[in-house]
């Protein structure tokens, strides 16, 4: 038998809860901010446990695998320096036959290191929480990549923090293209358990034979968020789906999303 | 009573809520994050008056929401819906007993993320589902049906130490003391 209290503290809690799930987008992300505050000292300590951590680790390595780790980052720098300058005379020659033709010249992409910090504490969404706000330069929708491949796009932007929407989100959709064959197609959220194997689905924009396992996916630029070119990863598989208007393909992801620490945020 | 198990109640909820940002244990293909607040809104609402779970729930809840990706307050109905149930039964259940609050923990484990899951789709709102989530539930259900009996016997500690203690009986009865002299 409820009595009169009873029904006063369910009332409240019901009416609380619309509220807040009817509150305007700028009145909840104000709230969201605020109530992110509370956690910004556990962010902290967090941070701190990891630098303390690594820094421990690193004096249990030797001095002799300290010198062959240097030196193996000498000969990747060098040989990194040789690819570099190959790709500086190829974008300058780019640029110029750009202009001949009167084409825009491309922009070249600025980068901003940043931290991940935190994950999706549900399993409702993928993101993450990157060290890297709007006091930074964040700014919503800039992607996020690492040196393997794509990652997201910026989600949502506070003043010290970033969500990053990753690839297979529902608010992460990514026009791509196959490198080989140039079919047009998209990667949509994902439907299944977040793989380890980091496979996501694309779906080609018409029936693709050409497409096979072992072509390379990258940005196509189509839709004005992430600049073209951008490694996104490998085909797997095909299959045709719809009665074989469409392919479907499963692309295994160029960036480990499950191992996921620094992050580059392209940046204006 | 003493306010400082209540206090311990809402700090343990606050790190519990950022320790799932954190930990992202694997089990087998699945990744399952290590949600206890279940747990949590279980102990209080055996040991706690209601406008404390209330509070537990809408504390807990919004601090989820605010760091995950979801709309604001997705999270506190379903957890004082597990509170409101158990509080009304609470002088039916055996509280004491271990297997009941596993029972119970596994229980709420299971009926939080469904109970979202429902709250989600009502509202139209974009998020990923398939049928993977059967095995994430149940997973939820096994973690927080482990780890309540801990929590009780955790918070029961707390409470013995900050808490008053209950005033031991005496073999004094005044319907049997001798008067002596005259009335």
């Amino acid at each position: 038998m409820l009595k009169r209290a009873h029904y006063w503290v369910l009332g409240a809690v019901v009416a609380l809860t619309l509220v807040l799930l009817n509150l305007p987008p700028l009145a909840a992300g104000r709230l969201r901010t605020g109530i992110r505050s509370l956690f910004l000292p556990l962010f902290g300590v967090s941070g701190a446990g990891q630098s303390f951590v690594d820094r421990a680790s690193f004096s249990a390595l030797t001095r002799a695998s300290l010198i062959s780790e240097i030196e193996r980052l000498r000969l990747t720098n060098q040989w990194l320096q040789v690819a570099a300058d190959q790709g500086r005379d190829a974008l300058a020659e780019n640029d110029r036959l750009r202009a001949l033709i009167s084409w825009q010249p491309r922009a070249p992409w600025k980068l901003r290191a940043a931290n991940v910090i935190a994950r999706e504490p549900t399993t409702w969404w993928r993101t993450a929480t990157l060290d890297f706000g709007s006091r930074d330069g964040a700014r919503p929708n800039q992607p996020v990549l690492t040196s393997a491949g794509l990652v997201g796009r910026l989600r949502e932007v506070e003043p010290t923090q970033s969500q990053v929407a990753l690839i297979g989100d529902p608010e992460c959709g990514v026009s791509v293209v196959v490198v080989e064959t140039r079919d047009p197609g998209v990667i949509q959220e994902s439907r299944s358990a977040p793989d380890p194997d980091g496979l996501v689905v694309m779906r080609t924009l018409q029936h693709s034979p050409a497409t096979m396992a072992g072509h390379h996916v990258v940005t196509s630029g189509l839709g004005g968020v992430f600049p073209a070119g951008i490694p996104v990863g490998q085909v797997v598989d095909t299959r045709s789906v719809d009665g074989g208007l469409f392919t479907e393909a499963r692309i295994r992801l160029g960036a480990n999303l499950n191992q996921l620490e620094e992050v580059w945020v392209v940046a204006p | 009573m003493s306010w400082i198990p209540t206090i311990a109640l809402f700090l343990v909820a606050w790190l519990a809520a950022f320790a799932q940002t954190q930990f992202r244990p694997v089990v087998g293909w699945l990744e399952t994050p290590v949600a206890v607040l279940p747990a949590l809104m279980v102990y209080a609402a055996l040991t706690h008056p209601l406008p404390a779970v209330a509070c537990l729930a809408v504390f807990a809840g919004l601090s989820l929401d605010a760091l995950s990706a979801g709309p604001l307050g997705i999270s506190v109905l379903p957890l004082f819906a597990i509170g409101f149930v158990l509080h009304l039964r609470q002088h039916l259940i055996l509280r004491e007993q271990a297997y009941a609050q596993a029972w119970l923990g596994a229980a709420a484990g299971v009926a939080m993320p469904l109970g979202t899951w429902v709250l989600l789709e009502l509202g139209s709102h974009t998020f990923i589902t398939g049928p993977f989530l059967i095995v994430q539930f149940v997973i939820l259900g096994l973690l927080n049906g482990a780890v309540c009996p801990g929590v009780f016997r955790t918070f029961d500690a707390i409470r013995n130490v900050f808490d008053y203690q209950p005033l031991a009986e005496t073999s004094f009865r005044p319907d049997r003391e001798i008067v002596r002299g005259r009335r």
